[in-house]
């Protein structure tokens, strides 16, 4: 996709986003195998799994920071080779420039080249979008951990991207912050529909957030160093914003967190 | 203290300058740090609270010299070092001393930190270069530098070169070593991010690792600058015919204990002076690209 594309001052696109046996191997060790995963374009897809299960692997996999060992990943219909600026990506910890003010952080996200008044006038938007109109000046250490992730969410939507990758993005943020950042994230994906795939522990948030959740995890359970691929694929039923306290999503969270391996305890409703 | 301290080799003022160096000092810092009034007090009480050893001391030392306890060939009045300073400045060589012991340390800290700078760049960018270069400079970097001295003279004469080559070996080290150092330590989170938004090269280099290293650079350049007025001295002791490591050399010859405490004194007010100028550029750069 051309640079001028990227510049269109309405929303972007949101693209679709497909992965053909997909499999990344780190010399001996296969961290993930037989990936295939067709996502639409504008779905919010959680990827869920026990730590070290490859999720985010995959993840950076779909950004081009990491190319895979055998598969292919297209984004939109043309295959991703490398780092790609039709996707943008947020880490679990903001990885802000502490020496630049929040602005100058958000503008990282711009697409590269000549800054012009549109540009500026975007990283206005988003810090609008995100609530720190207020704070645009201030440098990132003197900002809150849950400011600071809304900052590198602003940023990877500078560029309006068509895929927004997250990884672990509320993770490090404490429970309360994080039920107000997936309200705002949804209300950001209302505003500017990009097709978001998110990597998470939580699977509350992932039964809140998403349209599928893909527990990712060993095929052969007992054999957690072999074979890592997708276990299985849960569509979340309703409309969002989700009913938090809803009967529907218990079962699947009992459903989700006893594929996790936690059990759950929970007596069925049935 | 800058300006003040100065004034003492210019012979109108004596008194003055050396009873009550507070006075000036306020107005010696830079306006750019003298904001706002308060921050203004601050620095006058600083001022004035770090003056207040080097006054004592003064008086101490004027009462032990004229007090008969100890012999004046041993230890000059600080009016006999003042007077000794007047004197040198009279016959026009003092002036000569401190230029070119000041123009030596200049030169030869600059080309040191500049080829530094430049190294630690290559070594500490990339991992193949640094294992190619690092051992054989960490080998050199064991050489106590003292020890090219006697190289230094037969390939480059007894002029200017070696004096400022030997300023330049002390002051390469501290900068290579911790510039190399502080850009391998860049926070990998951060080369990543800069990566993931596109940026590679020199573009990554200048949104990422450059303005990382600047408090490294910074705290290099105030060492490298230390090295510089210390290896000026022993390159002075060893061999020159004029500068203020051969003022000590031929006051020590001479017996002239008054110009020996003056040189001292010089060396040390000068090398306070340059290290204040890195310390105003360290606080301007500091809140430019600090965290």
């Amino acid at each position: 996709m051309s640079s001028s594309s990227l510049r269109r001052s309405t929303a972007a696109d949101a693209l679709s986003v497909s992965i053909r046996d997909l499999s990344r191997s780190f010399g001996e060790r296969r961290v993930l195998s037989g990936i295939d995963l067709e996502i639409t374009a504008g779905e919010i897809v959680v990827l869920i799994g026990p730590s070290g299960c490859g999720k985010s692997t995959l993840l950076r996999h779909i950004g081009g920071l990491d190319s895979p060992t055998g598969g292919t990943i297209d984004i939109g219909g043309a295959p991703v080779t490398g780092l790609d600026a039709r996707s943008a990506i947020a880490f679990q910890e903001p990885r802000l420039l502490p020496w630049r003010s929040i602005t100058r952080n958000v503008e990282v996200g711009l697409p590269r080249g000549k800054r012009n008044r549109d540009d500026r006038d975007r990283v206005i938007e988003l810090l609008d979008l995100v609530k720190l109109s207020a704070s645009a000046h201030l440098r990132p250490r003197e900002i809150s951990g849950g400011m600071a992730q809304r900052v590198s969410l602003a940023r990877a939507l500078a560029r309006r991207p068509g895929v927004l990758l997250l990884d672990e993005p509320f993770g490090a943020l404490d429970a309360l912050t994080r039920l107000a950042m997936q309200d705002l994230l949804l209300e950001l994906h209302a505003v500017e529909p990009a097709t978001i795939v998110i990597v998470t522990h939580d699977v509350d948030e992932a039964l809140y957030l998403a349209d599928r959740v893909i527990l990712l995890g060993a095929i052969v359970p007992e054999d957690s160093s072999e074979l890592l691929s997708i276990r299985s694929t849960v569509t979340v039923p309703g409309v969002r914003p989700r009913d938090r306290g809803s009967g529907d999503l218990a079962e699947l969270r009992a459903e989700l967190l006893e594929g996790l391996g936690v059990p759950t305890h929970h007596l069925s409703s049935q | 203290m800058s300006t003040v301290r100065i004034r003492a080799v210019s012979p109108s003022n004596e008194l003055h300058v050396l009873e009550r160096p507070v006075v000036d000092n306020v107005e010696a810092v830079p306006a750019a740090i003298s904001g706002s009034p308060r921050r203004r007090r601050r620095w006058g009480r600083a001022t004035v609270l770090g003056a207040v050893i080097p006054i004592v001391l003064i008086v101490l030392w004027q009462t032990i010299a004229t007090s008969g306890l100890v012999a004046s060939y041993r230890l000059p009045t600080p009016l006999s070092v003042w007077a000794a300073g007047v004197d040198l400045y009279e016959r026009g060589v003092l002036y000569q001393h401190v230029a070119i012991s000041t123009q030596r340390v200049l030169v030869g800290f600059a080309v040191g930190s500049v080829v530094g700078l430049v190294l630690a760049a290559i070594v500490g960018l990339s991992t193949r270069v640094s294992e190619l270069f690092a051992p054989t400079l960490g080998a050199l970097r064991a050489v106590p530098s003292l020890a090219w001295v006697p190289l230094l003279g037969l390939y480059l004469g007894y002029g200017e070169d070696p004096k400022v080559a030997l300023i330049a070996i002390g002051a390469f080290f501290p900068v290579y070593t911790t510039v190399a150092s502080a850009l391998r330590h860049v926070d990998a989170h951060l080369v990543e991010l800069g990566r993931s938004y596109g940026y590679s090269g020199p573009a990554l280099l200048s949104l990422v690792q450059l303005p990382a290293v600047v408090p490294a650079v910074i705290s290099s350049l105030r060492l490298a600058l230390a090295q510089a007025w210390l290896f000026l001295v022993a390159g002075e002791l060893l061999g020159a015919s004029l500068g203020l490591g051969y003022l000590l050399v031929d006051s020590q010859q001479n017996g002239r204990i008054d110009r020996l405490f003056l040189t001292i004194i010089l060396l040390g007010l000068l090398g306070k002076i340059t290290d204040t100028a890195v310390g105003v550029l360290e606080r301007f750069l500091l809140k430019r690209w600090g965290s």
